[in-house]
């Protein structure tokens, strides 16, 4: 047992997953570091796949598993954030001011940096009663790609990952709002966009009421 | 190894009656006998000898009972089986390059069963998941058909988290994509 214990002499740093051999962590590279960074497709659906069945153990409802994949992209959001705006032209690096700059934002830089495209549309509401929604829509989730939703889950749209990485921006940027994904894509053969998503953004009462009185001043 | 010769629709019933359909429809219809050409079926059999994915393409195909398909899974299996241990050759002893014998190669077992109807070709997958295509007689490119079907079930399938090994195979994705692929080589020809 006693090798088990207290680090080897002479190791400088603790070793493991979060420390590589050569000593250099994440940390230690430059934010700046090339725009054009790809990551593995498959390896990534792999690990999601293993989120999506982590959240999915002793939930209760639908309802359930998406919140904890909303709250596992939240902190995601928050950072990213910081990033994408500390890697901005230094003119442009200001945090968005309105709720139209930061749904733009979203829509282009954010999906930009996680999926290589922009999204396919940002819509708000048509229905007068509900000023404070708006709309973000994606033809095709890069995480929904490979899944399959069984029947019984149907109302369940795993890109909710997504949806909490949208609100972690949003609370960043001090617009709180609450991000949902739902799917509208039909099942028919033949169409065209069958794992459509959107990402419903409803922000709180006090944005709207802060938005409302700068946009009259 | 392949097993040629005098296998009929008797001993093998699935595509057998098919190839009758075929034949009766070409002499009337030779519209809907083009279409009931090219890739037939595909029969997935998890490594326990179990069905878990059956689905026929095209119209006028002959169908087996839910039973059916389950005893033919299990007896292909068998087969299978059998047919790894027929090779009367004995397994070379490979040498490296640096003088340590190696492993020769595991017995591959039946590939390839032609009929005078159909044409039945079985890929084995290193964990023992075996696909069986099956396609009429002049199909030529079964190869690269069997490895897009493999590579559509390694994406949509196996990178599923809702679909558990070694039981049946309950993904829309997989079946969008791979009626699809399916359509469009059959349409090719």
């Amino acid at each position: 047992m006693s090798n088990l214990q207290a680090p080897r002499a002479g190791a400088k740093e603790p070793s493991g997953l979060r420390y590589p051999t050569n000593g250099k962590t994440i940390y230690h590279r430059p934010l700046n570091r090339a725009k054009a960074a790809e990551l593995s497709g498959a390896s990534f659906a792999y690990l999601f796949s293993e989120m999506v069945s982590y959240a999915s153990k002793k939930i209760e409802s639908i309802q359930d598993l998406e919140k904890r994949l909303n709250v596992q992209g939240h902190p995601i959001g928050l950072k990213l954030l910081d990033l994408l705006l500390y890697r901005e032209p230094a003119r442009s690096q200001t945090r968005p001011l309105n709720i139209i700059t930061l749904l733009h934002f979203i829509k282009n830089n954010v999906w930009q940096h996680l999926f290589g495209q922009a999204a396919d549309g940002l819509e708000k509401s048509s229905d007068p009663s509900k000023p404070d929604e708006y709309m973000i829509i994606d033809n095709e989730p890069l995480v929904n790609r490979y899944i399959s939703v069984p029947r019984d889950m149907s109302q369940l749209n795993c890109a909710a990952y997504v949806a909490g990485i949208i609100e972690g921006v949003c609370d960043g940027s001090a617009f709180p709002a609450r991000v949902t994904a739902h799917s509208v894509g039909k099942q028919e053969e033949g169409e065209m966009w069958p794992g459509r998503t959107v990402f419903l953004v409803k922000f709180a009462p006090e944005v709207m009421e802060r938005e409302n009185f700068l946009g009259k001043g | 190894m392949k097993v040629f010769g005098e296998i009929r629709h008797e001993q093998v019933k699935i595509g057998g009656e098919s190839g009758k359909a075929y034949s009766s429809l070409r002499s009337t219809d030779l519209f809907s006998a083009a279409a009931i050409m090219g890739i037939l079926a595909l029969i997935v059999i998890n490594k326990a000898g179990g069905l878990i994915y059956n689905r026929t393409f095209g119209d006028g195909l002959n169908q087996l009972g839910t039973n059916d398909y389950l005893v033919l899974a299990g007896t292909f299996h068998g087969v299978h089986a059998i047919t790894t241990r027929l090779s009367p050759i004995k397994p070379q002893q490979q040498v490296g390059a640096d003088g340590i014998p190696g492993r020769p190669d595991p017995p591959s077992g039946l590939e390839v069963l032609e009929t005078e109807n159909f044409w039945l070709q079985c890929f084995n997958t290193l964990t023992g998941t075996k696909f069986l295509l099956f396609t009429d007689t002049l199909q030529t490119n079964v190869d690269i058909a069997m490895r897009k079907v493999y590579d559509l079930y390694a994406d949509y399938v196996t990178k599923n988290p809702f679909y558990q090994l070694e039981n049946p195979i309950r993904c829309d994705t997989f079946d969008r994509k791979l009626n699809s692929y399916i359509r469009e080589t059959n349409n090719a020809r």
